[in-house]
């Protein structure tokens, strides 16, 4: 009987972990939905953007305020982690506190612990004030409405209610307030239980374990379905992000080897195309659905959090124009998620006569863009919006001839003069005499 | 203003002479009246450094850039191929322009097309020709008047050239003041990805006179560019606000040849 509890701990955790690990391989399998791109080059450089702008938050501080408030909440959360440890091993050996045996270094630790706890809850409240009371524009664009406001919110309370529950479970805990040491925080809190009986308080304090680990449970599995998963993900995003300059854009391979074939005087162009070409033909030029983005722009969907610097940065969207980039990465996971429970439902996916382009993500948004690069550097995790706005504009011109008239007109002077203004190009050198 | 000396590849590969530098007008420097003016210039400043350059003239064609950001992957290699084509045939080496379009086009998406040249902004050629004592740069005209520099988005964010201009600018014996939102966090003139040549989406305002408000906030003489698409943008938002009486829309080279005047 008196393994009771362990074995409810040991439960608690492999379902907790469990399904966690099985929603990380569902993920997985979206992104994979998505075409190869190659990055596995310059492996030294992609660590080093990674330690530098995943784990030294080094594009946060660009905004100081919400950034050194981050980094406060980030410190906690990996720090205080490591008292989730012993937290682990107590519940599965049913000990208590089996880390205190390391004496001053404990109180060392503890002591952080309960310095970070504190901090993380007055940097979360200031988050939720901004929020909600000050009203930062960023977080009351038409995307946030809803769900994603309210995802926000939530986890905010998560994080208070975390840390409260963590605070709380140290000031009841009578042995360790009687040691004396590492209780910088609680011991302040401990006097307002000090009417109680014995019993109650470790009544509180077992409560508030239970809760504390039960409640980290529930967070781990919430992440797939918020915006949150930027707190692991952020990791491999800026690992495998381009490389180039912002100003670089692909180039099409399969539209290289066509261009090259009508370039070529040698090419016959009645010639019969051999099996293997008719094997490549249905190569369809851009994107109109995610299952025509690569798989790193699938997993910047998932990345990212839904903060809003792209937005706040991008000219169309400061000018009143319906563009939003973070609606783009929205848009862009909703509709993987809705590929993927399609494919959970029916094995493999079937058509749904739904795409990203039109039922997410309108033409008027896409040519909005100006391609200045605002919202790629704007975003603290690396993801790239343009990417996926230029892909879905080479669908629409490429396969759909819908480009706007005068874009078509600007193309057709390209093509026949070679500048975008119906000018002669033998007229080119004419203002050396002017 | 007629008769400026400016050799074409042609006329040079006739007298079998190899150019140290191609100059890549581009087509606004070519047909736009507005950035003729800048062309002219940077090709007075080439001929005061003493510099040995060539155009293409009726040999060089758009580099592709707008149809490629407005999605027409097709036409953009079509006119990046025939262009390399005629690159490599003058076995082109070194490439500067004075348009940030062409610039990143040229030095970033066409070596993987097979061209492969090092490329310069003419702010950064500039530079270079000053640091090693081909040119110089006096204030004249200018000095102690008030600049504000606005970063084109593909010389700023897309390539990461801030100082270069700057560092000319400064030269003049001017007051550089900054825009609240400049280098890295700039604000675009609204002409890139190809909406120069279109009418912008709706929306409650136009990205130029956003741009503009944010240059006239410091209160300047003259607000300096380094892009003949954004020189039209800053013009026609200037004008916009009526203010193209007291404060004029330059490009950095510009400013170096008239400040005395060549």
């Amino acid at each position: 009987m008196a393994l009771i509890p362990n074995i409810v701990f040991a439960i608690a955790l492999v379902l907790g972990i469990g399904f966690f690990v099985h929603n990380l391989r569902k993920l997985i399998r979206n992104i994979r939905i998505g075409k190869p791109i190659d990055r596995s080059d310059n492996k030294k450089k992609r660590w080093g953007n990674m330690i530098r702008i995943a784990l030294g938050q080094q594009k946060m501080v660009v905004r100081p305020v919400a950034g050194m408030l981050h980094i406060l909440v980030y410190l906690g959360f990996v720090i205080i982690n490591i008292e989730m440890l012993e937290i682990v091993i107590d519940g599965l050996l049913g000990t208590h506190r089996i880390f205190s045996s390391l004496g001053s270094f404990y109180t060392v630790l503890i002591g952080a612990f309960e310095v970070l706890a504190l901090l993380v809850l007055i940097s979360v409240i200031v988050f939720w004030i901004r929020r909600n009371i000050i009203r930062l524009q960023r977080f009351w664009k038409p995307e946030m409405k809803g769900w994603p406001k309210n995802d926000g919110n939530l986890i905010l309370y998560f994080e208070m209610v975390l840390m409260v529950l963590f605070l709380v479970m140290n000031a009841t805990d009578v042995s360790f307030q009687q040691m004396g040491s590492g209780n910088i925080i609680s011991g302040i809190m401990a006097p307002w239980f000090s009417g109680l009986p014995e019993t109650t308080l470790h009544l509180i304090e077992r409560t508030a374990w239970w809760m504390h680990i039960l409640g980290v449970l529930v967070f781990l599995n919430y992440l797939y379905y918020s915006k949150h998963l930027h707190i692991i993900l952020a990791f491999p995003n800026t690992y495998f992000a381009s490389l180039g300059p912002k100003g670089q854009m692909d180039n099409l391979e399969a539209v290289t080897k066509e261009v090259k074939l009508m370039l070529d005087p040698n090419a016959d162009p009645f010639a019969a195309p051999s099996g293997d070409e008719q094997a490549e033909m249905p190569e369809k030029f851009g994107a109109s659905d995610v299952s025509d983005l690569n798989w790193v722009q699938l997993l910047s969907a998932y990345t990212c959090t839904e903060c809003g610097r792209c937005t706040s940065e991008c000219p169309a969207n400061q000018t009143g124009k319906k563009l939003s980039p973070r609606k783009i990465m929205m848009d862009t996971r909703d509709r993987l998620e809705e590929v993927g429970r399609n494919i959970d439902n029916n094995g493999t996916f079937v058509a749904d006569n739904k795409s990203l382009l039109g039922d997410y993500i309108s033409r008027e948004e896409l040519w909005a863009c100006t391609s200045c690069n605002a919202c790629v550097e704007a975003c603290p995790v690396s993801i790239n919006p343009l990417s996926i706005i230029l892909d879905m504009r080479r669908y629409l011109v490429m396969e759909q001839s819908a480009a706007p008239t005068e874009l078509n007109n600007m193309m057709t002077n390209i093509e026949n003069n070679g500048a975008p203004w119906p000018y002669n190009q033998m007229d080119r050198l004419n203002w050396k005499n002017e | 203003m007629s008769d400026l000396r400016v050799p074409t590849m042609a006329e040079m590969m006739a007298e079998g002479k190899q150019p140290e530098v191609l100059f890549w007008v581009g087509c606004a420097g070519s047909f736009d009246d507005r950035a003729k003016k800048i062309t002219k210039a940077f090709v007075k400043l080439l001929h005061k450094a003493g510099v040995e350059f060539a155009v293409l003239g009726t040999e060089e064609s758009c580099t592709g850039d707008p149809a490629k950001r407005a999605g027409n992957e097709f036409l953009f290699q079509m006119q990046a191929m025939t262009n390399i084509e005629v690159l490599n045939a003058y076995e082109v080496k070194k490439i500067v322009t004075a348009c940030p379009h062409c610039f990143n086009t040229l030095k970033n998406e066409y070596p993987s097309l097979g061209g492969n040249y090092v490329v310069m902004h003419h702010t950064q050629f500039l530079k270079s020709l000053l640091d090693e004592g081909k040119l110089s740069i006096e204030g004249g005209k200018f000095k102690g008047k008030r600049i504000t520099y606005h970063d084109p988005c593909y010389l700023g964010r897309a390539n990461g050239v801030y100082e270069a201009p700057r560092d000319l600018i400064r030269k003049l014996d001017v007051e550089l003041v900054e825009m609240r939102k400049c280098k890295k966090a700039g604000l675009c003139c609204g002409a890139g990805g190809a909406q120069m040549f279109k009418e912008p989406e709706k929306g409650n305002k136009d990205v130029n006179i956003e741009r503009t408000e944010q240059a006239l906030e410091t209160k300047p003489d003259i607000i300096a560019a380094g892009c003949p698409f954004c020189n039209t943008m800053m013009t026609d938002g200037v004008k916009g606000k009526e203010r193209e009486g007291d404060v004029a829309v330059m490009d950095v080279a510009e400013l170096i040849a008239n400040a005395e005047d060549i």
